[in-house]
């Protein structure tokens, strides 16, 4: 759907574990990579993991429910997702593996880092939900449309209509819907937080590298400060002129900081 | 048949050019604009409406509930049930109803529904609803779980009200450690369950699959007709014949002496109609999880502003298509003629005024009703054999007998 210069090949597989379906995505070579997306799902092109996958083995699952995975009718919360990517990994035999967590997928990648606090190589987080911002609230998607959700989450509205279209076809908004839906099913409330979240992150040991986007209107950049505080190997990067959806707004400048720190031994 | 009177209990008293300044009167409006003496006024104006309804020969009064908006004052229906319960002597007290999702502690309402029962000497119809989208927000409870949440909470009452206690209830919403509620309906097996909805076919097979008549809410005749299809099918399929026991419709009706002044004060069903107005926010009134799959297109191509609400139509189409009658007690008539040969109900609720109707006129209407329009309706239903599940002794539901005769409540 989003015109890209060079599409990747992404070799596409359905993976049975843990009572869920996951439609799994592949590209690349190298250490293993595992990218969690945004609530919103992804789109299957973006300049950002063409930039990944030069230099890693990219691994890119729809959480269940979302993105053309079947929905699990037992899930209720986002642990149940962070465990079922748990046992993805361990089916795919990987180890090592470095986390790459965008909003929503930032938060389950938290919860992974604590459920194996020395498991993982390295720990980015980028615009995170997951912890209850000290000021300000996480945007409620319950209360504002699809389209003008996703907008609120790009500071540049180019770049929306670049990757959506300035007014996005109803088969889009019918797919953020069902993410929608799926995202009530396990983050409805508390919304978008886990109240033991920040003090279980203290038993991590993982490097951690947070980034925020300046203009983040969707969560508050006062929860990267608060993700640093909680988590001990931790360093915040914050880039202006950018909001929530960081990976479709400022690719390069997000792959530059993320590569150089998820390469390392 | 069983005809019943219905208000919405709109809180017109409020400023209405506000409400569309905001673009929405629905949960995010704000409540400052809530007058509690006008409040107080019109909660007693309608209780004399209630009184009145008795009194020129209806059979039952309908109640519902709504929040967070003006269209509705009603927050808890079974606050108006109980005082009805020890207000009036004969009318059914018809619950249409309570919203069961909404409600975190199922046994609770078992047994607030027991006492209304009981006070009014078996007189209770305990319909159950879903609740509408803004009310899943407004409450915090999670619309994506909204008809799970709905078949467990009824199984848990139905249980309550049925099986002696003390028994552990261990479902996948609801968990609770005893169900023993002292108080029990007076009505056995329990009192009348009757499932009233619009648009979700789901809500109709499952009214169907338990033997719950199923109340049409305002439907246009053709989709009415659409409904009872449907219904019958499943009951078939469920192993019975349903019939006009199994249908009710709610039918919006205002009569006057004149047929101007009718139509002039009919015109007030648009000033809200419920959640289903152009002023029910579009991403509110249906968040995701919440509406029927099948209507999903249509309902997010709404919710950006990009299709009209799948639940509106125009005055002029309601009235053609008969979801709105005006006139006088004798050119509405015909019209109620038309429904009950067309579609068959023997429940028939009649929602009588709307929005900025006078004190005087709604009490005129009900009175011209009573008069007028019941007795040549309730003839019309014996002629057509539209005989209501009180009048046939129905079975109470797919797995629970008709009530012992002796104990049918008034």
């Amino acid at each position: 759907m989003t015109p890209t210069a060079s599409a990747l090949a992404w070799t596409t597989e359905e993976v049975r574990v843990a009572g869920s379906s996951v439609r799994l995505r592949t590209a690349g070579r190298g250490a293993p990579l595992l990218v969690l997306h945004h609530d919103i799902g992804t789109p299957e092109q973006l300049p950002f993991y063409e930039a990944l996958a030069d230099r890693f083995t990219l691994l890119l699952p729809s959480h269940p429910g979302y993105d053309g995975s079947e929905g699990p009718a037992f899930m209720r919360n986002v642990r149940d997702v962070a465990v079922t990517y748990q046992a993805l990994l361990a089916e795919r035999g990987l180890a090592d593996v470095a986390l790459v967590g965008l909003g929503f997928g930032g938060w389950i990648a938290a919860e992974m880092a604590t459920m194996s606090p020395r498991a993982f190589r390295k720990l980015v987080l980028v615009g995170a939900m997951g912890i209850k911002p000290a000021d300000g609230e996480i945007l409620d998607q319950a209360l504002v449309s699809y389209i003008d959700y996703v907008r609120a989450g790009f500071e540049d509205q180019r770049a929306f209509d670049r990757l959506f279209t300035p007014d996005p076809p109803t088969p889009q908004l019918e797919q953020w819907d069902l993410n929608r839906e799926m995202t009530f099913r396990i983050a409805w409330k508390p919304y978008m937080y886990n109240p033991t979240l920040p003090l279980l992150l203290g038993g991590v040991q993982t490097e951690t590298l947070i980034v925020w986007g300046r203009q983040d209107r969707i969560v508050p950049v006062g929860v990267g400060e608060q993700y640093a505080r909680a988590l001990a190997k931790s360093r915040l990067s914050v880039l202006d002129g950018a909001g929530h959806f960081l990976e479709m707004e400022q690719p390069e400048a997000l792959a530059k900081l993320i590569v150089p720190f998820a390469a390392q031994a | 048949m069983h005809l019943m009177y219905f208000t919405e209990q709109p809180m017109s008293a409020y400023p209405a050019d506000e409400g569309r300044k905001r673009g929405a009167t629905a949960l995010m409006f704000s409540n400052r604009h809530f007058d509690p003496v006008a409040g107080s006024r019109l909660y007693n104006e309608y209780l004399e409406h209630y009184r009145l309804a008795e009194e020129v020969g209806f059979d039952g009064i309908m109640l519902n509930e709504h929040h967070n908006a003006p269209f509705c004052m009603q927050a808890k229906c079974n606050v108006f049930a109980s005082i009805l319960a020890a207000m009036t002597k004969r009318v059914k007290i018809v619950l249409l109803g309570n919203p069961l999702p909404l409600a975190d502690n199922p046994v609770r309402l078992a047994e607030e529904l027991a006492m209304i029962d009981m006070v009014s000497r078996g007189r209770l119809v305990s319909g159950f609803v879903r609740g509408g989208g803004q009310e899943q927000l407004a409450t915090g409870v999670n619309p994506a779980f909204n008809r799970e949440r709905f078949e467990e909470a009824h199984e848990l009452i139905v249980r309550a009200w049925t099986q002696e206690g003390p028994f552990r209830f261990e479902g996948s919403h609801y968990q609770h450690r005893v169900v023993n509620p002292w108080a029990v309906p007076l009505q056995k097996p329990h009192p009348r369950i009757w499932i009233p909805g619009v648009l979700s076919k789901e809500t109709i097979i499952w009214a169907a699959r338990q033997r719950y008549p199923y109340i049409a809410l305002s439907t246009a005749i053709d989709a009415t007709k659409k409904i009872w299809e449907l219904y019958d099918s499943v009951a078939a399929e469920a192993g019975y014949t349903s019939g006009p026991e199994n249908r009710g419709y709610l039918q919006r009706c205002h009569v006057a002496e004149t047929e101007e002044k009718a139509l002039a004060n009919a015109r007030q069903f648009m000033w809200m109609q419920g959640e289903f107005t152009g002023l029910a926010h579009p991403v509110w009134s249906s968040p995701s999880g919440y509406f029927s799959p099948s209507y999903r297109k249509a309902f997010v191509e709404y919710a950006v502003g990009r299709g009209s609400n799948p639940r509106a139509a125009s005055f002029e189409d309601q009235v053609r298509d008969q979801q709105i009658i005006a006139g006088t007690p004798k050119t509405v008539l015909p019209k109620f003629r038309r429904l009950l040969e067309e579609t068959r109900p023997s429940i028939l609720g009649l929602w009588a005024s709307d929005g900025f109707v006078s004190n005087q006129d709604t009490t005129t209407c009900i009175r011209l009703l009573g008069q007028e329009v019941l007795p040549a309706v309730r003839e019309m239903g014996k002629e057509l054999g539209l005989w209501s599940p009180f009048e046939a002794n129905a079975p109470v539901g797919i797995n629970q007998p008709a009530p012992p005769v002796h104990r049918n409540g008034a």
